[in-house]
């Protein structure tokens, strides 16, 4: 281990890699991009001191999102501190949902990051563009063919990491000329168990999986592209330590087909008109769990077929966008268990009793210059959706405890958000205002004896649930002058009819070891306050030092705190950038959370600190480059678990990564 | 010409004749729908078949349905006025069981129907036989004959002593297709007055408690128990079925003051009640 360390400080030595300008890389991403205003042009590149981190990873360097962690992969993003009922994940603008009713399947672990470009986070309602959301929209932006380099360009990357002996190997080519681009892109990872600090062994977090996607792209006659992309993902053997149930299979297919029109002298900027569909098949099955009461299956499905038409345009002082977007999905989940005794027949239920949702919207947004140091922004949405239960067999099931219940349930949604930012000398104040609307998820309409292992209760849905509500207010402050420039921002949301499990003592549970059975009802409000600080500092011309602060609470109308509140966080690193030199000392952890919630399962989870190294180099010949980065995350060995660690399972003890990206033509 | 008027005549009643009966043939073959035979009692001028939604009666509850034929004119007697009487032959004692009368089907020309629980099923030494007894334009007529009770392979009627010291019989109507779901359940319940006498008890009520003893002995909600509607009448209630599987009804007798006759409630220390239904779907 020792050895290591040293080695990797020698080979280091105290240099910056990146500092590229060009943001057409094809393996690291280009920016974290928290949208406060939206239309923000070309930004600083920031990069990851690792490059081929898992995209959770990268989100988790946000301080508007938490990460929700089962296992070692795809892990659930809070934005907000807000799960993903209350927001919106896309890719590309593309609505895209799990299939799987304990959310082993977040839309994350369906993109790898070789293929983003960045993602686009924004908060409240400035995040309802590609649907209605309470806490805020991912958007996963993919590489742009458009900026790809003319003629033939790619890249093989390698990585490997010590602690699960993850081992990553991948490859891109691309192609440009005038009028024709395509861009491809394959990556494979496999990873064994991962250790905590202290090697303790972590069993059951092994994964394994390969990632493929497609574009091609042609542009005819002036301005106008027809590009169609295809995404196939595929993870094998994914283990959830967190959880009884491991994954046997997670498939994802992932197409759509845009045309676009960007006209030079027109008030209309840029039409993007998109038809997607995605299929995802997800199995999970507890055959590698040595003792379980009684052994079962648990496939799901989720299919969605989408369109959205956004049109962007200015008109003097006025830069607004219309989005109409629309989707139809069929959620599908079935267990069936083995019976112990050889004599009875195998027991089989739906818990996703095959539902349909359908949903067709408009956005509207202005962002008016109101003179050279004030923009006001508004936006409007509204749209209608509908729930049906598709077959007979599980509107009958849920009868059992709605007898009267229909199949249909259709509601109106709407949503207005505003924000209004004003420059003076060196400081941007932001104040913001919204009101939002929501439906309840397909679990919480519609769940049938869904079992959750952080409270040990099985759930069942509520058909009669009304839209749940969110009022917010933000107010944001920046500064920025020569070498430092820092952030501060502070939402608070005011939820109305917020959606929450609540034990109901006359109804028996049903999974062997539950504790009962909870049904999703509302409370008549809750309430969270978010707030994050941060700040770079150009200490020297070629060191930096970035930090940041986090801290969040919340409640609910009984006075309780709400699960998943992050108590303080921080994060401090110091950069150093020289020619084709990279390195970064970071230090992050957080404080002891004292604001847990017994009543939603959680647990007091005590302080932790942790120490990452990197360091990295670039090697470049004519048109090629090769770039090394290595380093060692948790130096120490830390043993440790986060507010966020589903079961307090605990995180990556030291771990010894080296990635090389071999690229040409760029 | 007379000759020919004669032959057509008689061509024209023949085929009358002939085309009236293969109507009347038809319409009482239609009468049977999806019933299955299950047995045929014959004397010196009659025949009994008797019928059923399966091909075997079986242990607990049946729905018999009856046609009765002359058998000199095989035609289907419409207006008999029928009785029966199962019996069961034990080595110790003879006893009969619940019944209901024969009544005639609504709507149908030919087609009679009663109801018989039979509460134990035959073994190699003792045997059912049913006695049937029937009025034809003020005659009387009797046939007996053995019939099959085999087993039920799921447990669908229970008979046993009270703490009141008399005999109950429960007997399980609905549903017998199961469904997930909260299902409509008939059952019905007797008391022993005598071997020969079991008539409808009426006025208590029948708790259920469905369990999955493969998967943890977990139940199911909103069940309601059963009761009657009026006097005379099965016992009704419902039946929530939250997946396929095994499933054993955990039963309770309670009598008009509430009091438990039979049965025990299930929890952590006691896994199934003394009486009890089982379903499998």
């Amino acid at each position: 281990m020792k050895k290591y360390i040293l080695l990797t400080f020698f080979l280091g030595g105290f240099g910056w890699l990146w500092a590229q300008e060009k943001d057409n890389d094809s393996i690291l991403p280009v920016r974290l991009n928290e949208i406060v205003v939206i239309g923000r042009g070309n930004q600083l590149h920031e990069k990851l001191d690792k490059p081929l981190a898992t995209l959770d990873e990268y989100l988790q360097r946000s301080g508007t999102v938490d990460l929700i962690k089962r296992g070692s992969y795809a892990w659930e993003p809070l934005i907000n501190s807000m799960s993903t009922e209350r927001t919106v994940i896309s890719i590309d603008g593309m609505r895209i949902f799990g299939a799987c009713t304990d959310k082993m399947d977040p839309v994350t672990s369906y993109v790898e990051i070789s293929n983003l470009s960045e993602a686009q986070i924004q908060s409240g309602q400035q995040g309802s563009c590609h649907g209605p959301t309470l806490g805020g929209a991912i958007d996963l932006k993919r590489h742009s063919g458009e900026k790809a380099s003319m003629g033939f360009s790619g890249g093989i990357l390698t990585g490997y990491e010590s602690n699960a002996k993850q081992r990553i190997l991948g490859g891109s080519v691309k192609y440009r000329d005038s009028s024709f681009y395509v861009l491809s892109n394959i990556t494979y990872r496999k990873a064994e168990n991962y250790q905590a600090g202290g090697q303790r062994e972590i069993k059951y977090s092994q994964f394994e999986k390969i990632n493929s996607s497609i574009t091609v792209g042609y542009e005819f006659l002036q301005n106008q592209l027809l590009e169609a992309s295809f995404i196939f993902d595929e993870a094998q053997d994914v283990g959830y330590p967190a959880l009884p149930m491991d994954v046997s299979l997670a498939k994802a297919w992932i197409g759509s087909v845009k045309y676009a029109w960007a006209p030079k002298k027109h008030w209309v900027k840029h039409w993007e008109t998109k038809l997607y569909a995605n299929s995802i098949t997800h199995f999970m099955d507890d055959s590698k769990r040595p003792d379980v009461p009684i052994r079962m299956d648990m496939p799901g499905w989720s299919d969605t077929y989408g369109y959205y038409s956004k049109i962007r345009g200015n008109k003097d002082a006025h830069a607004w966008t219309v989005n109409f977007n629309g989707f139809y999905n069929r959620s599908l989940a079935e267990m069936t268990m083995f019976s112990n005794n050889p004599n009875e027949p195998d027991m089989f239920m739906y818990t996703w009793p095959d539902i349909r949702t359908l949903y067709n919207g408009v956005f509207v947004e202005d962002v008016i210059t109101l003179n050279c140091h004030q923009t006001l922004h508004w936006n409007l949405g509204m749209g209608v959706h509908q729930n049906r239960v598709n077959n007979d067999f599980g509107l009958a099931s849920l009868q059992i405890f709605y007898p009267d219940m229909p199949s249909v349930n259709t509601r109106f949604l709407k949503s207005v958000g505003t924000q209004f930012n004003h420059h003076w000398n060196d400081f941007k104040l932001l104040l913001g205002a919204g009101y939002g609307e929501r439906a309840p998820s397909v679990s919480e309409g519609y769940a049938f004896y869904i079992f959750n292992s952080y409270d040990l209760f099985d759930y069942i849905g509520n058909p009669n649930l009304k839209n749940e509500k969110s009022l917010e207010t933000s107010v944001g402050l920046e500064y920025q002058k020569s070498s430092l420039k820092m952030q501060f921002k502070s939402s608070y949301f005011r939820l109305l009819d917020y959606i929450i499990g609540i034990p109901q003592n006359e109804w028996l549970p049903m999974t062997i070891g539950a504790q009962g059975i909870k049904q999703y009802q509302q409370l008549s409000y809750a309430n969270l306050w978010h707030n994050q600080f941060s700040w770079e500092f150009k200490v020297l011309p070629n060191l930096r030092w970035n930090g940041q602060l986090v801290y969040s609470l919340g409640t609910d109308s009984e006075n309780r705190n709400l699960p998943f509140l992050s108590p303080l966080q921080y994060r401090n690193e110091l950069q150093f950038k020289k020619d084709d030199w990279v390195a970064t000392a970071s230090v992050l952890g957080n404080a002891t959370q004292t604001q847990y919630s017994p009543f939603y399962g959680e647990n007091r989870t005590p302080a932790y600190a942790i120490v990452n190294l990197s360091a990295g180099y670039q090697l470049r010949w004519e048109k090629q480059k090769l770039q090394i980065q290595t380093g060692v995350e948790n130096v120490l060995d830390t043993f440790y678990a986060t507010f966020a660690d589903w079961n307090n399972i605990p995180r990556m003890g030291r771990n010894i990564f080296i990635n090389l990206n071999f690229s040409f033509g760029e | 010409m007379k000759n020919s008027i004669k032959l057509i005549v008689l061509l024209l009643i023949s085929i009358g004749t002939t085309s009236c009966s293969n109507d009347s043939e038809n319409t009482l073959v239609n009468e049977l729908g999806n019933l299955k035979k299950i047995q045929e009692f014959t004397n010196a001028t009659h025949s009994v078949e008797l019928y059923g939604t399966k091909t075997t009666l079986i242990q607990g509850h049946n729905e018999v349905f009856l046609r009765i034929k002359d058998l000199t004119t095989q035609q289907y007697i419409q207006n008999a006025n029928m009785s029966w009487l199962p019996l069961m032959h034990m080595t110790m004692h003879t006893h009969s069981c619940p019944y209901s009368p024969i009544t005639k089907v609504a709507n149908k020309q030919t087609l009679y129907k009663g109801d018989i629980v039979f509460q134990m099923a035959q073994n190699e030494t003792e045997y059912w036989d049913l006695k049937i007894d029937y009025q034809i334009n003020g005659e009387e007529y009797s046939m007996t004959q053995v019939i099959d009770v085999p087993a039920s392979p799921k447990r669908n009627v229970t008979s046993f002593m009270g703490t009141d010291n008399k005999r109950y019989i429960i007997a399980l109507l609905e549903p017998t297709h199961p469904r997930v779901a909260l299902n409509d359940m008939i059952v019905g319940v007797y008391k022993m007055e005598n071997m020969m006498s079991f008539p409808v008890q009426d006025g208590y009520t029948v708790k259920i408690d469905p369990r999955m003893p493969g998967m943890g002995n977990h139940g199911s909600p909103n069940n309601v128990h059963l009761s009657q509607s009026q006097t005379g009448d099965l016992y009704k209630g419902k039946l929530s079925l939250t997946m396929t599987g095994y499933w054993k009804i955990n039963l309770q007798l309670a009598n008009a003051s509430g009091d438990i006759l039979k049965g025990e409630e299930v929890t952590e220390e006691n896994e199934a009640s003394s009486i009890f239904f089982e379903i499998e779907f």
